[in-house]
């Protein structure tokens, strides 16, 4: 295992810049980093060959003096994201040998900025999960175990590979989606650094599409710097995507000065769910001293609807999943299953490709949106979901940015939750209220937990104030000065 | 308010997929617990409340009303499980 499997982002970057490694030798390092860790099954697709050519193409821009902000960076992509002529699953069967003929948006912005593909991470079927248990590709397992005990453990989800990489120095950054808390919670499980851009920041173009109000992308790192400099290759203004936001994208780096003093942090009162455990509420308060200290005022806020905001969410994802899933009918693309007729070889096609959970949430957003109980679901959703952003809107008029704890619990053992999925759900209910209302919101590694598991702490913004979420989460990373890492159990070399 | 099979069986034909009578039973429990947890929505007074059906606050963009695309039949084509000499084929629809 070579040192440069090490680097973060930026010290890969000053690296290359100053011509101490090619772009070739720190792909190939990764390369041989992710052979030696299929115990994690971070990966559904290694695409190494794709990675040497576009690392050696890299070297020779440097050489003639182009360089991207991510040249020769090589990084994870999530399975939702459409590579061009690489196989894109999003955890499903139903999308068996799917090629797409087009890179997603996100994607094309990061090889335009000179970033080189190690492969497509493995996560939840269709985004649809809080611990990558519902791949069609197998559980992806947790870096961290605790000390002690054998048990493998879930890495979060629905990014839970990009973030199970990250973690074990496999690759060094990621990038995710974020629906309810599928960048943000895994972070948190595995001790890295995920951000959730505002809904409008990333184009959603060529990213499969689970719950189009509520989808975005973002950047899975190990350092709050690191985020910061992929963000700002992913991101833009991109006419394909109706509900891209044209906006400056702003140096993102420039952002983070250390500096909090006088910033105004709210601390919502809503966010002390029950059954909370005191070392998530320590850690809490522990955030709160800490920026305090740093010369932060601290102010008490109110976010009355938090607690509807995770059964609105599975009222709304649902009703757009089961909307975007009525694609895959084994016509166009994917699994085909032979029937008598089409809507006989439909019905086998969609009962083979998809997996429980992804069946659960379709059939529960098909019912919602059915004739009769679409006012008294749907449309109370919609409202229910208008209150939850008025909340935040009136919290913002008082203060500059939000800290939470990112998940009521460290990672659980695989298998332990599941059987239940109202408890599985439950994974993604300090997450979910950012997703409703379309805010930004950064998942900081902050410490370990009583029996050495991490714990992330949250800071949520403004809409398109990504920069004062990054500021705050860059001062709580220094602050907290998290160096914990994981026992290598599953390296192979 | 609990679903009951018929309901669940309904709702899968309308989704298209096929459920057995064995997975029946079970996501109609599943099911029925997630909507009886959801319905703690009714206690939230919605009374005069707009429904939010956008994320971001934005006028819907327009463009010209003219083909940006196209000419691109092998790549719409690449992925197709049955094709038949340039089209997507279908079990028959009409006798």
């Amino acid at each position: 295992m070579s040192d440069l499997t090490g680097l973060s982002v930026s010290g890969a970057r000053e690296g290359l810049a100053k011509g101490d490694f090619t772009s070739l030798e720190l792909t190939e390092a990764h390369i041989a980093a992710i052979d030696a860790a299929d115990g994690l099954n971070a990966f559904v697709s290694k695409t190494p060959d794709l990675a040497r050519e576009r690392a050696a193409l890299s070297d020779k821009r440097r050489a003639s003096g182009e360089a991207g902000l991510m040249e020769g960076i090589p990084i994870g992509v999530k399975d939702l994201f459409c590579t061009e002529g690489v196989l894109t699953t999003a955890g499903s069967h139903i999308l068996d040998g799917f090629e797409p003929p087009y890179d997603s948006t996100v994607t094309a912005n990061l090889w335009r900025e000179g970033a080189v593909m190690l492969g497509k991470t493995n996560m939840d079927e269709f985004a649809m999960g809080s611990s990558n248990e519902t791949s069609y590709y197998g559980p992806v397992l947790n870096p961290w175990r605790r000390p002690g005990d054998n048990r493998s453990l879930v890495p979060g989800g629905s990014s839970g590979g990009s973030a199970a990489a990250v973690a074990a120095r496999i690759v060094p950054a990621a990038i995710g989606t974020d629906t309810g808390g599928s960048i943000r919670q895994p972070a948190a499980f595995t001790g890295t650094v995920g951000l959730k851009p505002t809904y409008g920041r990333c184009s959603r173009w060529g990213i499969v599409a689970f719950a189009s109000s509520l989808d975005q992308a973002g950047p899975m790192a190990r350092s709050v710097r690191d985020c910061a400099i992929l963000l700002r290759a992913m991101a833009g203004f991109d006419a394909k995507d109706s509900t891209s936001v044209d906006t400056p994208v702003p140096d993102y780096e420039a952002a983070l000065t250390g500096e909090v003093t006088g910033l105004k942090i709210g601390i919502p009162a809503e966010y002390k769910v029950d059954g909370m455990p005191g070392e998530v509420e320590r850690l809490w308060q522990q955030g709160v001293d800490w920026l305090r200290g740093a010369g932060a005022e601290i102010v008490d806020i109110s976010l009355p609807h938090t607690r509807y905001a995770l059964p609105t969410y599975y009222i709304v994802a649902p009703a757009e999943a089961s909307s975007n899933l009525a694609r895959y009918d084994g016509v166009r693309y994917g699994l085909r299953v032979p029937g008598e007729r089409l809507d006989d070889m439909y019905e086998k096609t969609r009962a083979a490709g998809f997996g429980a959970e992804v069946k659960r949430r379709v059939l529960m957003g098909t019912y919602v949106l059915s004739a009769g109980y679409y006012d008294a679901y749907y449309l109370k959703a919609q409202k229910v979901r208008t209150l939850i952003k008025r909340d935040f809107i009136e919290a913002f008029e008082k203060v500059d940015a939000i800290l939470t704890p990112t998940t009521p619990t460290p990672a659980f053992a695989v298998g332990e939750r599941v059987d239940d999925p109202i408890a599985m759900y439950l994974n993604d209910i300090l997450t979910v209220p950012a997703n409703m209302a379309g805010l930004p919101g950064i998942s900081v590694p902050a410490g370990l937990s009583d029996d050495g598991l991490p714990l992330g702490l949250q800071v949520l913004g403004k809409a398109f104030d990504e920069e004062t979420v990054l500021r705050v989460g860059h001062v709580l990373e220094g602050a907290a000065a998290f160096d914990a890492r994981p026992d290598p159990w599953w390296r192979a070399d | 308010m609990p679903l009951d099979k018929a309901t669940v069986a309904h709702i899968a034909k309308l989704a298209r997929i096929e459920i057995g009578d064995a997975d029946l039973e079970a996501l109609t429990g599943e099911l029925s617990g997630i909507l009886k947890w959801i319905e703690q929505l009714s206690e939230v007074d919605t009374e005069g409340v707009e429904p939010m059906t956008s994320a971001v606050q934005m006028t819907l963009r327009r463009r010209a009303d003219k083909v940006t695309d196209g000419n691109c039949r092998d790549k719409v084509l690449a992925n197709v499980p049955v094709d038949a000499d340039g089209f997507f084929a279908v079990p028959k629809v009409v006798e």
